[in-house]
């Protein structure tokens, strides 16, 4: 029993449980405030004022909506598949919450002259393991679309389906070439690799580009909403769906944009990376001591990591009330059409930059290239008659 | 046939492979959203801010006194006949000795009660009315209910206050534009 308690204290178990329960209430906490945000930055967006009734800025107005949600009638259809209905906005919540577990949200905590990292597991494969929850999430929608027995919500996850794989492909390519820039999958070594400002967005604009694209196709949102098109599908895969298992899969959506910044800031954004880091690190060990000033160091990281998360979160909002809602068919032909081949595209320059030993202009240069051969291409191509008469 | 020059003519041309990246108009469109985003809201927020609603608004009814108080209205029920949703109803009594500085006529409205849930705020009592007695107050609403005891208003909460008179105010456009804000 004491060789137990021993090992919990000296394997930092205690202090990693609490690093990993904080994050995972920030996660909640960040995902309950984001459905706030939205609402006011629709509202700013469109010249309104938003919530501002429940608190001061209505900022009780998430605790208004969930007790709304526990409230409401509960209902299952009669010829639903009852345990499949109720394992789809489960499925959805529980994959949304995994994905963040990999994320190295800030540097390391020393205590006891021990450093206690600052994610909730480090592993060497943590892209992939992303990858692989992310594309589980696609259960939830599929699984709750079919359970509802009802066509609309079956084609909303029919839909929601095969866009999901579509914006993998991209997404997954455009991956790949940070994989080849960096020869790891751990997002911690990844995000180490960027310190001193080689953020990799500089060394990989268009796959930036790609997944920030291929990201707001994987979380269903504006312009890629197509699963839940109210206009054409009611409310597609959650059409049948009310009180808190409605809330589920609405809840989801949010700490999957969380999560989708959260990556997009380790892999292209350099994490907890920000200017000037080693300056305010020498500084803080300066005037507090190696294990207070590097904590402190820490902490600013966490901030500027988080800043990064909150920034993205906007972006995401922000294009949700600009852009319209793309159609089925130009949604598949940018996937297919025009994503995956620029990644291809993408994953080419970055090897020949690479081996040419010149990273950043070689980059660059293939870039302007690849933009000159398909303008070129381009021009050629054969030229539609036009049908319009008069036109 | 050209009715106006304000008809905008759209280029149907084909995009160029610029404009199909679609890139330039999105971020055309982040541009307008972030400075409407930054934009003063007109937004009044009107349970704490009230605007000036002009001389001719039209709000919570008062039943008027004459310069030395006595109460104008004589019950002869114009104002119910005019009023299309039936709101209005009253009983007439005779006024005794004694009671000549009450009210100005022989006869008086001892009830006197209209039913907030069924006015229109309409005004054809105002104009109904050959004393000048009912007016619909411009700077006055009112007010939400939040019990069916509250919808019927009887004389004590329309007959003119003597200490508080009524007047409408800002009947000159400059007058009205300085309230406005």
């Amino acid at each position: 029993m004491s060789s137990f308690v021993q090992w919990i204290t000296e394997s930092m178990f205690l202090w990693k449980s609490l690093i990993i329960l904080v994050l995972f209430a920030v996660t909640l906490g960040i995902a309950a405030y984001s459905t706030w945000a939205e609402r006011k930055v629709a509202a700013y967006i469109q010249d309104r004022r938003g919530p501002n009734r429940a608190g001061w800025g209505g900022l009780l107005q998430p605790l208004a909506d969930a007790g709304k949600m526990f409230f409401k009638e509960d209902f299952i259809p009669a010829k639903a598949d009852k345990w499949l209905f109720i394992l789809g906005p489960c499925l959805s919540m529980f994959t949304a919450l995994m994905s963040s577990a990999v994320v190295p949200f800030g540097n390391s905590f020393l205590i006891d002259g021990k450093p206690v990292i600052v994610q909730g597991i480090e592993i060497n494969i943590g892209i992939l393991y992303v990858f692989g929850v992310v594309s589980l999430g696609v259960y939830g929608v599929m699984i709750g679309g079919w359970a509802s027995n009802n066509k609309f919500s079956l084609l909303g996850a029919i839909r929601a389906a095969s866009q999901n794989i579509s914006y993998e492909l991209a997404m997954g390519m455009s991956i790949i070439a940070i994989l080849m820039m960096s020869g790891t999958l751990s997002l911690r070594e990844i995000t180490q690799q960027q310190h001193g400002g080689n953020w990799n967005v500089f060394y990989q604009p268009l796959g930036c580009l790609i997944f920030i694209v291929c990201a707001f196709a994987e979380c269903n949102r504006t312009p890629f909403d197509l699963p839940e098109c109210e206009t054409e599908l009611v409310g597609g895969y959650h059409t049948e769906y009310s009180s808190m298992k409605l809330g589920f899969y609405l809840f989801a959506e949010y700490i999957n944009m969380f999560a989708s910044s959260a990556v997009t800031a380790c892999l292209f954004f350099g994490g907890y990376n920000y200017p000037g880091m080693d300056f305010v690190q020498s500084q803080l060990v300066a005037f507090l001591g190696d294990t207070v000033g590097h904590n402190v160091a820490t902490l600013v990281g966490i901030g500027a990591m988080f800043t990064k998360i909150l920034f993205g979160i906007f972006f995401f909002m922000w294009v949700r009330w600009t852009v319209p809602r793309f159609r089925y068919d130009q949604l598949m032909n940018l996937g297919w059409k025009g994503l995956i081949p620029l990644a291809v595209g993408n994953i080419v320059i970055t090897a020949i930059a690479l081996l040419s030993g010149y990273k950043l202009v070689g980059i660059w240069a293939g870039l302007a290239v690849m933009v000159l051969i398909i303008s070129i291409f381009w021009s050629l191509r054969p030229k539609k008659k036009n049908a319009v008469l008069g036109a | 046939m050209q009715l106006t020059n304000r008809a905008k003519k759209t280029d149907k041309s084909e995009m160029s492979l610029f404009e199909r990246s679609y890139l330039p108009s999105l971020a055309t469109g982040l541009g307008i959203t972030i400075r409407h985003f930054f934009m003063k809201k007109p937004t009044i927020e009107y349970p704490e801010q009230k605007r000036y609603l002009g001389p001719v608004f039209r709000g919570h009814h008062i039943l008027k006194r004459d310069e030395e108080g006595r109460e104008r209205c004589t019950a002869c029920g114009l104002c119910a006949v005019a009023c299309p949703a039936e709101a209005i109803s009253m009983v007439a009594q005779e006024r005794v000795k004694g009671e000549e500085h009450l009210y100005r006529e022989e006869k008086y409205a001892a009830v006197y009660e209209i039913n907030m849930l069924r006015c229109i705020f309409c005004g054809l009592c105002e104009e109904a009315c050959p004393k000048q007695a009912v007016y619909l107050r411009h700077d006055m609403f009112v007010p939400v209910f939040s019990d069916r005891k509250d919808v019927i208003y009887g004389k004590d909460q329309l007959v003119e206050d003597m200490n508080h008179r009524y007047q409408r105010d800002a009947w000159t456009k400059e007058d009205a534009q300085k309230l406005w804000k």
